[in-house]
């Protein structure tokens, strides 16, 4: 049995890692929706910061600076889509698709120079995992939480402060009424671009902070589009998440235990019998949750799971 | 309105930027453009005539990568082995990064063609039907694909028996493992992976009968993160080698995180984990392609099955680092030097199956046919084949 906790709980603490760019993703992505912008250039976002980031860290040994870079990298994009979508009004959809291209050539062209070298030490020193005496001795989620790298933990602590910010606070609430209804919200006196803006660069800020984890503390090296995918799942999970930054929490690490679980189930067979899931479909089922939350969402009309009302509307103020 | 102009021209402008960066060719020889073109015309114009050599000054030889030419893996070998061609005085280019669609390999194809290359490698075994299509297009081109089957009179096929190195690998694993369990990350359930899993384990058996090989499959032959995640889910079951058939160092770069060891595959990469790198099955990919092109100079070359092994070194075990075990690099020299003698074959009976049923009996070995098909693994590897 204290085997099984055992297993369980290294299944978990690795889980949690494989969640954690995907959940700085997630919490930039409801950034960015909360004001009713629909930012399809996650991935794009990931991968700049990803690449910036090992570079900053290649350069200059800093991690804390090689972090900031990547979120810089994230908000640059991110800033390019607000100009298209805020000021010009552009096609959201179509934009953040080009931002996801733009970000993988990006990304590509920068990570030419930066293959095959490794980060000094001072970076992978400070973010390997460390141990909180006693909190690991919890059981179950002691590992998951408390032996991990600051990387990890600094995630789960954005999530808690963005969900204090979304709905315990006045400028919070400001923001959500943007996104549910802009035209209300100018009335208001809220500066409804200036508001935008923001928090579609916040929320790059997070997604480049999410791709640096996999270059600076995961891989940790540069490898070709090295988020394959995750963005995507990101956005994705966003809906699952129900725009919550908690519930972002537990849909990053599901996405991890999924995947880890793909890899379980390889060898063992549900139950004792012959009969095992196919790795392909375990990849399918975030996508799947997304699709069923989606149907539960409209069948019970929630009026908190909702999506803000006004996502991918641009705003005109003269016809308010 | 005209906010909405320049937002289309923004969007346009971005599109386009991302176009530029789509997969870069690279043209090596850039220095000798000029040169370049006048070959591009000899291509097309004169097919040489039959069994007659080209001389090198008249031969540009282009590479389709499927990954980075410079990813610590499978395609910065073959990179090293385009480099060496340079060393002789050829010109060479190659395409990066190309995904394994027809339409992608025909497009970096034609790119090569354009620039004037006459010899043309691809890398990866999803380019074979692109290498077809374009070999019946292009017959005054010679090609040349890697790890697959299909040749034709202007196509060769090429391939190193990396299983021999894999078995080697396997003597220097099966020695270090403390626990008699080594973890196997491997791509995908075909037949190249599975022999050199079944190769891996019977050299690991040679020496050590008791230990096993646990194999978890990525389905995917590069996604660092996925490849890491793998490897640190079969090091928390307790295994203290970890062997590959991966593209990226992610798996070794898990086992020093969790000081275990680790097999490396592809290139030497001592430098990615330096306390838990043993040795690694390499392909020293310089030595097939020198030699290919020197066969087209001298007028030898043909289309054909190439797939040579230990004996010209085009596959090879990495030199053993500190971290190995004592005595293992005198086991590996006695295996090689049998190997290439043909006193050992890895694949020589008695082998059983995972069911302990005896599929090669003793006093036969397998044909290169049913080596290259293998489809079941051997007594020793635990894990499943997926469907």
């Amino acid at each position: 049995m204290s085997q099984f906790i055992t297993s369980l709980e290294l299944f978990l603490q690795l889980s949690a890692q494989m969640g954690t760019h995907v959940l700085f993703a997630i919490l930039g992505g409801i950034l960015c929706e909360k004001v009713g912008n629909l930012n399809l250039g996650v991935e794009g976002m990931m991968l700049m910061g990803a690449s910036v980031g090992f570079a900053t860290g290649l350069s200059t040994g800093n991690p804390l600076v090689s972090v900031l870079a990547a979120g810089i990298a994230g908000a640059v994009g991110a800033l390019i889509y607000g100009v298209i979508t805020v000021t010009f009004r552009g096609n959201q959809v179509v934009t953040g698709l080009a931002l996801t291209t733009f970000g993988t050539g990006v990304s590509g062209f920068l990570g030419q120079s930066l293959s095959g070298q490794a980060l000094p030490e001072t970076i992978t020193n400070f973010f390997a995992a460390y141990t909180v005496p006693v909190l690991v001795d919890i059981p179950i989620v002691g590992r998951m939480l408390f032996e991990q790298s600051a990387y990890v933990q600094a995630a789960l602590i954005c999530a808690v402060v963005l969900y204090i910010y979304l709905n315990k606070t006045y400028i919070g609430l400001q923001a959500r009424a943007i996104g549910e209804n802009p035209a209300a919200a100018d009335a208001s006196g809220i500066n409804v671009t200036a508001y935008k803006y923001l928090h579609i660069v916040a929320g790059g800020f997070l997604c480049g902070v999410g791709g640096a984890y996999l270059s600076l503390v995961f891989v940790p090296r540069w490898q070709d589009n090295i988020t394959a995918g995750a963005g995507w799942i990101a956005v994705a999970l966003v809906i699952f998440s129900t725009w919550n930054p908690l519930k972002a929490i537990l849909a990053a690490y599901l996405f991890g235990i999924l995947r880890g679980v793909g890899f379980k189930m390889q060898n063992v067979g549900i139950g004792g019998t012959d009969f095992k899931i196919p790795t392909q479909l375990l990849d399918m089922l975030p996508y799947l949750a997304t699709i069923l939350v989606l149907v539960f969402m409209t069948l019970r009309k929630k009026k908190e799971n909702q999506s803000p009302a006004a996502l991918g509307n641009a705003y005109f103020r003269e016809e308010r | 309105m005209g906010k909405k102009i320049l937002a289309l021209l923004l969007a346009g402008a971005t599109l386009l930027a991302v176009t530029a960066c789509g997969p870069s060719a690279s043209n090596a020889a850039a220095e000798s453009a000029s040169a370049g073109e006048s070959s591009s015309q000899a291509a097309s114009e004169e097919a040489p005539a039959e069994g007659a050599g080209i001389p090198a000054d008249q031969i540009k030889v282009g590479f389709v990568y499927s990954s980075a030419h410079n990813d610590e893996g499978y395609s910065q070998a073959h990179d090293i082995g385009r480099q060496a061609v340079e060393a002789m005085g050829i010109e060479t280019a190659y395409v990066e990064n190309v995904a394994e669609t027809n339409e992608a390999c025909e497009s970096a194809i034609r790119n090569l063609i354009d620039q004037g290359c006459n010899v043309i490698y691809t890398n990866s075994f999803g380019f074979m039907e692109a290498t077809a299509n374009c070999a019946a297009e292009f017959p005054e081109v010679k090609f040349g694909h890697c790890s697959g089957y299909t040749t034709a009179e202007n196509m060769n096929t090429y391939f190193g028996k990396i299983y021999q190195a894999r078995y080697l690998s396997g003597i220097v694993a099966g020695m270090k493992t403390q626990v008699n369990r080594i973890g196997y990350v491997a791509a995908m359930p075909i037949p190249e992976v599975i022999r050199g899993i079944n190769a891996f384990t019977l050299g690991v058996r040679s020496v050590n009968p008791e230990a096993t090989v646990e194999v978890i499959w990525t389905n995917t032959w590069y996604d660092p993160a996925v490849e890491k995640q793998a490897a640190l889910e079969i090091i928390n079951t307790g295994v203290d080698v970890v062997a590959q058939h991966q593209n990226t160092t992610a798996p070794q770069i898990a086992a020093q995180e969790r000081g275990v060891y680790a097999v490396g595959y592809n290139m030497s990469s001592p430098d990615a984990a330096p306390d838990a790198y043993l040795t690694a099955p390499i392909f020293n990919w310089d030595k097939f392609y020198t030699a290919d092109v020197q066969r087209v100079i001298d007028g030898t070359w043909t289309g054909t099955k190439i797939w040579d092994g230990l004996e010209t070194g085009l596959v090879d075990l990495d030199t053993l680092t500190a971290n190995a075990p004592e005595g293992a690099q005198e086991a590996v020299d006695t295996a090689k030097e049998q190997i290439i003698s043909g006193e050992l074959h890895p694949f020589a009976g008695p082998l059983t199956n995972q069911a302990g049923e005896v599929v090669v009996p003793e006093g036969t070995t397998m044909t290169d046919d049913e080596i290259w098909n293998m489809n079941w693994f051997v007594e020793g590897v635990v894990g499943d084949i997926p469907a």
